[in-house]
């Protein structure tokens, strides 16, 4: 899991402009369902919560269940109408917290 | 966790799912009564009004591992008037729940994509709520080839 996190948003925006943000972070996402080849159940471990924040304001966030995909892709979008900073944080079942962070410029 | 090739775990899925709820001989999927109380505790019993969302997914998912969607709803999102949460239901999955995306005025546009799993052939359902606390819905079958849950 020591992978980064993949990010793409623009570097630029104009002032209330609503931008796309696309985010990727490697993960398993054991669902908690499935059986080794001794027939014991592989205890479940995903990515549980995503959150975007944008300067510190809360933009957008996930509840995460087992049932979204390996590599969990979240795409959503933002009014930008400051420059600043975005912060992701993924949540995993174990307690890690991965945070990764980009700024735009705005116009 | 050991690698397994892809008979191994299309092999051992049935059995799988029926052991799933503590050994007891239960329905693999969730049922779509299930899936509806999943939704009735998001309304607070409340009735969705049908439209504004619109689902974009495949019709056939040859895929049930990642299967792309994506949800767009109508709103002004603006602060008095805004999407503030959406459920993603899945009627036939192990369970229902996928994931429940909460917006804010911040978000620009009540939009959100992700890749899913879906277990077989099912119809999947979203909720949204509005911060002036409506509920609108909409659902959209979708085919699937190959079952995605490992189970």
């Amino acid at each position: 899991m020591a992978e980064k996190p993949r990010i793409k948003l623009p570097k630029e925006a104009k002032k209330g402009e609503v931008i796309e943000i696309k985010t990727l972070i490697a993960h398993v996402m054991e669902t908690g369902l499935r059986k080794d080849q001794d027939g014991k159940i592989i205890p479940r471990k995903i990515i549980n919560k995503f959150t975007a924040e944008f300067n510190g304001k809360p933009v957008f966030s996930v509840d995460i269940e087992p049932a979204v995909a390996a590599n969990p892709y979240m795409q959503f979008t933002a009014k930008v109408e400051e420059s600043g900073t975005f912060r992701f944080t993924w949540v995993d079942d174990d307690g890690t917290v991965t945070t990764a962070e980009q700024q735009i410029a705005v116009t | 966790m050991t690698v397994k090739s892809r008979r191994e775990v299309l092999a051992l899925g049935a059995g799988t799912a029926a052991l799933a709820l503590i050994g007891e001989v239960a329905p693999a999927a969730a049922t779509p009564q299930e899936a509806a109380e999943v939704i009735a505790k998001f309304t607070g019993g409340k009735t969705a009004e049908k439209g504004r969302i619109s689902i974009d997914l495949p019709e056939i998912a040859e895929n049930g591992n990642t299967v792309p969607l994506t949800i767009s709803v109508e709103s002004p999102m603006t602060a008095d008037d805004h999407v503030s949460d959406i459920i993603v239901v899945a009627e036939g999955n192990p369970r229902p729940g996928l994931a429940t995306f909460h917006l804010t005025p911040l978000s620009g546009r009540a939009e959100a994509a992700t890749r899913i799993r879906l277990a077989a052939t099912q119809n999947i359902v979203v909720v949204a709520k509005t911060s002036k606390g409506q509920f609108f819905t909409e659902q959209k079958p979708v085919k699937v080839t190959i079952g995605g849950c490992g189970g």
